[in-house]
C-alpha cells in the first residue's frame, strides 16, 4: 500500500529495514535448523560432541543483536519525532469522535463529516471524544492517535497526493466499531481555500444532527434504531427510567436539553444508556436549533 | 540419602487409587501433584475446545465482507469470550499448571510440591473462577462485549455483564498466585541433594522466572479489576472521565500486569524447548547459564515495557521513547535463547521424533512472533500497525505459536511419562505438519492485513481486505484439523498405546529415572545429583555396554 503523506516514505523505509532484516534472520534460523537436522541426524552422525558453550559466541550474539535493535529503535524514533512536531502554520482541524461517527470542525466554524485537506500543506488535528476511546487512523498517511474522552490528543500530517483516503476507528468502541468510517479528501490547495470559504458559519438543525452523528442511532421517519426516532417525538408522553425508577414524562424543550447534556439521566424504557454527553460538542445556539428541528418532526 | 521404600505407593502407578477413597472422589481430594496436573489438564482443554470453537466462528464471520452469520453485538461477544477464555482459563495456567505441576517435583527429585494442599486449593479456585466466568454469560445484562482487556470507559458503560466477568478474572488471579508461591518454595527447598541452582533443569528455571512474575504482578491486576467493579457498582470515578477519572490510568494498571503475564505464558514454553533439544540431539545443552539467566532477564526487563501497548493513547513523547527502547532490550535475551538452541543442535546426534518437531515448530513460529514484535517496538512503524490485525497476528504467533505450541511439545515429550504409553508417532508427525501449514495460513494473512490498514476487532471490513481474510479463514479449518488429529492420537494412546518404558527418549533429567507412569511418591529411592542436568555420558556408556 503506497503512502500518501509527507512522512509515509520515512515510515515505510523503517518498515522495509525491520522486515528485511527479520526475513534474513528468520531464513538464517530456519535454514540452519534444517541443515543441522540433515547433517547431524543420528544415522549420519552417531557420536555427538558435548560442547558446553562458548563465551565468544555468547558475547557475539548478545552484542550484534543489541546493535541491530538499537539501529531499529533509532529509525523508529527518528520517524516518530517528525510525526510529533507539528509544523508552524498547520491548518487546525478539531476531530470529534463519538459512538459511532466522526465530524470535523474548521477554525472558521465550518463543520463536515468528511475531512477536506489541501495537498502540500500541513494539517494539525486536535482529537476529541465525547464518550469512549476511539482512534483516528488514516492508513495511507501512516497516522494514528487515540481520541480520548477528557483529554486532548494531537497529530498532524501533510497530504502529498490528491485522492480520497479511508479514516478508520482503530480502538474498539462497541457495536458499530467497524462501521465508524469516514474519508479524507485531499484536494489542491487553491480548491481547498475556496471550499473552506463557502459554507462557513452555523449549520442548520438537520445538518447538526448529521454532523454530530445523531442520525446513526435516531431516525426521522419513525423507524426504531439504537435510540428513539425524532418523528412525532415532541409533546409525546414517554416512559423513562430515572435513577432506576420508571416514570412518565412529556417530551418538552427541557427534556430534550437534558437528553443532550445528560443522556443517562432519563433513559427511555426499552433502550440502553449508550448516548454520549454532547455538552462539549454543541453550544447553546446549536441545542436550540436541534430542539426547533425536533419540534417540526 | 538413598533409603529405599516399600509398599504400593512406591511400586504401583499414581494412576491407581491408594488409601480409603476410590474413583472420582479420590481424584477430587488428591494432593498428589501429578493428579492435580492432570485435573488442570482436563479442565483447561475443555475450555480450550470452547475457545477454539469461538475462534472458528470469528473466522467464519470474517470470511466474507458484510455480516453473514451473527450481529456485530454477537461478534463482539465472540472475540471477548475467545480472549477471556484463552488468556485467563487456558494460557495463563497453561504449561505451569499442567506440565509444571506434573514435572517440576519429578525433575527436582522431590516427592511433591512444598504445599500439596495449597496446590489442590489453587485448582478449586481456578474452577470457581471458571464457573463465575461461565455464569457471566447467562445472568445479568448479557454476554460481555468489551474485549478481554476491559478498557475503560467502555467497560464501565457497557450494559453487558462486565462486573461478573471481571470478578472471575480477579478470582483466577489467586489461583495463579498460589501456584507461583508453591513453585518458588518448591524450587528453593526441595531440590535433590547435590542439585545446586545451576544444576537445575532449564524447564525449572523457566517455571522459576514465571512464578515470580505471577506472585508479583498478579495483585496489580487484581486491584485494578476491583476498582472497575467499584466504579461500576458504586459510581466512584477512577477511570471514567465523566466522573473525574482517567482512562489512561486504567491502561497503565492493566498492562503493568498483562504485559509481564505474556512472559508467564512464554517462559515455561521456552523451558520445555530447552529440555527437548538436548534430549533429541543426544548431547548436552549449549550455553546452560546463558539460557537460565536469560529467563530471569526476560522476566525482569519484561516488567518495564508495558507502555508499548499504549503508544497511541497520548502518553508523553518521552515516555513513548523510553518504552520503545526498553521493548527492544527484551528482544536481546530472547535472541540469546534462540541462538543457544540452534547451537545445541550443532554436532548433536539428532533423532527426529514428534517432540522435536514441535520444538522446531516453536522456534520457527516464535521467531516470526518475536521478529514482528520489532515492528511493534519501533515507534514510527508501530503507530501504523497499532490496534490492527498485524498485532493480532503477532501475538498469535508468540502466544499460540509460542506458548501453545510449547504446550503441545511438552505433551508429546512427557505423555509417555505421564501415562506410561506411547502414542502413534507417525500420526503425531502428520498432525504436526497439518497444524504448521494451517497455522501459517491462518495467522500470516493477519500480518499482511494489518500493514494494509485493517483494524482489529472489526465485525465487518472494507472489500479491499477480502483476499487475506478468506485465506485466513481457510487456514483456520486446516489448523483445527491438525489439532483434532493430534488430540485424537494422544487420547487414544492413554488406553491403547504401546507401553512406553521408563525412558523412551533417552532423557537425562530425573523424571526419566523413575517408572512410567511414576509411583505415587515419585521415586523408590530419593535421587541425588552429581552432574549437570544434560550429561549424556552415563546413558551413552549404558548403550555402548548393551551394544557389546
Amino acid at each position: 500500500m503506497t503512502g500518501a503523506s509527507s512522512f509515509s516514505g520515512m515510515v515505510d523505509k523503517t518498515f522495509w529495514m525491520i522486515l528485511g532484516s527479520s526475513v534474513i534472520m528468520l531464513l538464517g534460523i530456519t535454514v540452519t535448523m534444517i541443515l543441522f537436522m540433515v547433517k547431524y541426524r543420528r544415522s549420519r552422525h552417531p557420536n555427538p560432541s558435548d560442547i558446553e558453550g562458548s563465551a565468544t559466541l555468547e558475547t557475539l550474539w548478545t552484542v550484534l543483536p543489541t546493535v541491530l535493535v538499537m539501529v531499529m529503535f533509532y529509525y523508529g524514533w527518528a520517524g516518530f519525532k517528525v510525526m510529533r512536531e507539528t509544523p508552524k502554520g498547520a491548518i487546525p482541524v478539531t476531530v470529534q469522535a463519538r459512538m459511532w461517527s466522526w465530524s470535523f470542525k474548521y477554525e472558521n466554524g465550518k463543520q463536515t463529516t468528511e475531512l477536506y485537506v489541501p495537498v502540500g500543506r500541513p494539517v494539525a488535528v486536535n482529537l476529541e471524544s465525547a464518550d469512549v476511546i476511539h482512534s483516528f487512523f488514516v492508513p495511507a498517511f501512516r497516522v494514528k492517535e487515540d481520541c480520548m474522552p477528557g483529554r486532548k490528543n494531537h497529530a498532524w500530517f501533510q497530504a502529498e497526493r490528491e485522492g480520497v483516503y479511508d479514516i478508520l476507528c482503530a480502538e474498539y468502541c462497541g457495536d458499530k466499531h467497524s462501521a465508524m468510517l469516514a474519508k479524507v479528501v485531499a484536494v489542491p490547495a487553491d480548491t481547498f481555500d475556496v471550499w473552506l470559504e463557502r459554507g462557513g458559519g452555523r449549520p442548520t438543525g438537520a445538518k447538526l444532527l448529521q454532523l454530530k452523528g445523531c442520525v446513526a442511532c435516531h431516525s426521522s421517519d419513525g423507524s426504531k434504531l439504537v435510540g428513539p426516532s425524532y418523528k412525532g417525538l415532541f409533546g409525546k408522553k414517554e416512559r423513562v427510567i430515572t435513577n432506576g425508577v420508571e416514570r412518565e414524562i412529556t417530551v418538552d424543550e427541557e427534556y430534550i436539553r437534558r437528553s443532550l447534556l445528560q443522556p443517562k439521566a432519563d433513559v427511555v424504557v426499552g433502550y440502553q444508556p449508550q448516548m454520549p454527553e454532547m455538552g462539549n460538542q454543541l453550544d447553546e445556539e446549536d441545542i436550540q436549533l436541534i430542539i426547533d428541528y425536533i419540534k417540526r418532526q | 540419602m538413598a533409603e529405599s521404600k516399600t509398599g504400593p505407593a512406591w511400586t504401583g502407578s499414581y494412576l491407581q487409587d491408594y488409601g480409603s477413597r476410590r474413583g472420582l472422589l479420590a481424584w477430587l481430594t488428591t494432593t498428589d501433584h501429578k493428579r492435580i496436573g492432570l485435573m488442570y489438564m482436563a479442565a483447561m482443554f475443555a475450555f480450550f475446545t470452547v475457545a477454539v470453537l469461538l475462534g472458528l466462528l470469528i473466522r467464519l464471520e470474517l470470511m466474507n465482507p458484510g455480516m453473514q452469520y451473527v450481529t456485530p453485538r454477537v461478534y463482539n461477544s465472540l472475540f471477548t469470550l475467545h480472549g477471556v477464555i484463552m488468556i485467563f482459563l487456558f494460557i495463563v495456567p497453561g504449561i505451569p499448571a499442567v506440565m509444571g505441576n506434573f514435572i517440576l517435583p519429578l525433575q527436582l527429585g522431590a516427592d511433591d510440591v512444598s504445599f500439596p494442599k495449597l496446590n489442590l486449593a489453587s485448582w478449586y479456585v481456578y474452577i470457581a473462577g471458571a464457573i463465575l466466568a461461565l455464569m457471566s454469560l447467562f445472568v445479568g445484562g448479557g454476554v460481555p462485549d468489551t474485549g478481554w482487556t476491559f478498557y475503560a470507559p467502555y467497560a464501565l458503560r457497557s450494559g453487558s455483564n462486565v462486573s461478573l466477568a471481571v470478578f472471575a478474572a480477579f478470582v483466577l488471579g489467586f489461583s495463579s498466585i498460589m501456584t507461583g508461591m508453591n513453585f518458588i518454595t518448591t524450587i528453593h527447598r526441595l531440590r535433590a541433594p547435590g542439585m545446586g541452582f545451576f544444576r537445575m533443569p532449564l524447564f525449572c528455571w523457566g517455571l522459576y522466572a514465571t512464578s515470580w512474575i505471577q506472585v508479583i504482578a498478579t495483585p496489580v491486576v487484581g486491584i485494578t479489576l476491583l476498582l472497575v467493579i467499584m466504579e461500576r457498582a458504586l459510581g466512584i470515578g477512577f477511570f471514567d472521565p465523566a466522573r473525574g477519572g482517567d482512562p489512561v490510568l486504567y491502561q497503565h494498571l492493566f498492562w503493568i500486569y498483562s504485559h509481564p503475564v505474556v512472559y508467564v505464558m512464554i517462559l515455561p514454553a521456552m523451558g520445555v524447548i530447552s529440555e527437548i533439544l538436548p534430549t533429541f540431539a543426544g548431547r548436552t545443552v549449549f550455553g546452560y547459564k546463558a539460557i537460565a539467566l536469560s529467563s530471569m532477564a526476560i522476566a525482569i526487563v519484561g516488567y518495564m515495557v508495558w507502555g508499548h501497548h499504549m503508544f497511541t493513547v497520548g502518553m508523553s513523547d518521552t515516555a513513548r521513547r523510553v518504552f520503545s527502547i526498553l521493548t527492544f532490550l527484551v528482544a536481546i535475551p530472547t535472541g540469546i535463547k534462540v541462538f543457544n538452541w540452534m547451537a545445541t543442535l550443532y554436532k548433536g546426534s539428532i533423532r527426529i521424533e514428534p517432540p522435536l518437531l514441535w520444538a522446531l515448530g516453536f522456534i520457527f513460529l516464535f521467531s516470526i512472533g518475536g521478529l514482528t514484535g520489532l515492528v511493534n517496538g519501533a515507534l514510527s512503524t508501530d503507530i501504523h500497525v497499532h490496534d490492527t490485525a498485524f498485532v493480532v497476528g503477532h501475538f498469535h504467533y508468540t502466544m499460540f505459536g509460542g506458548a501453545g505450541v510449547g504446550l503441545f511439545a511438552a505433551l508429546h515429550y512427557w505423555w509417555p511419562k505421564v501415562f506410561g504409553r506411547m502414542y502413534n508417532r507417525k500420526v503425531a508427525n502428520w498432525a504436526w505438519g497439518i497444524f504448521m501449514v494451517g497455522f501459517n495460513l491462518l495467522y500470516f494473512p493477519m500480518l499482511v492485513l494489518g500493514i494494509m490498514g485493517m483494524p482489529r476487532r472489526y465485525a465487518d471490513y472494507l472489500p479491499r481486505f477480502h483476499g487475506p481474510e478468506l485465506v485466513s479463514t481457510v487456514g483456520s479449518w486446516v489448523m483445527v484439523s491438525g489439532i483434532i488429529l493430534m488430540a485424537w492420537n494422544l487420547v487414544r494412546a492413554i488406553k491403547r498405546g504401546a507401553p512406553a518404558g521408563d525412558n523412551p527418549w533417552g532423557g537425562t533429567t530425573l523424571e526419566w529415572q523413575t517408572t512410567s507412569p511414576p509411583p505415587q511418591l515419585n521415586f523408590a529411592a530419593s535421587p541425588s545429583v552429581t552432574t549437570g542436568p544434560y550429561d549424556h555420558t552415563a546413558l551413552r556408556a549404558a548403550a555402548a555396554k548393551e551394544a557389546r
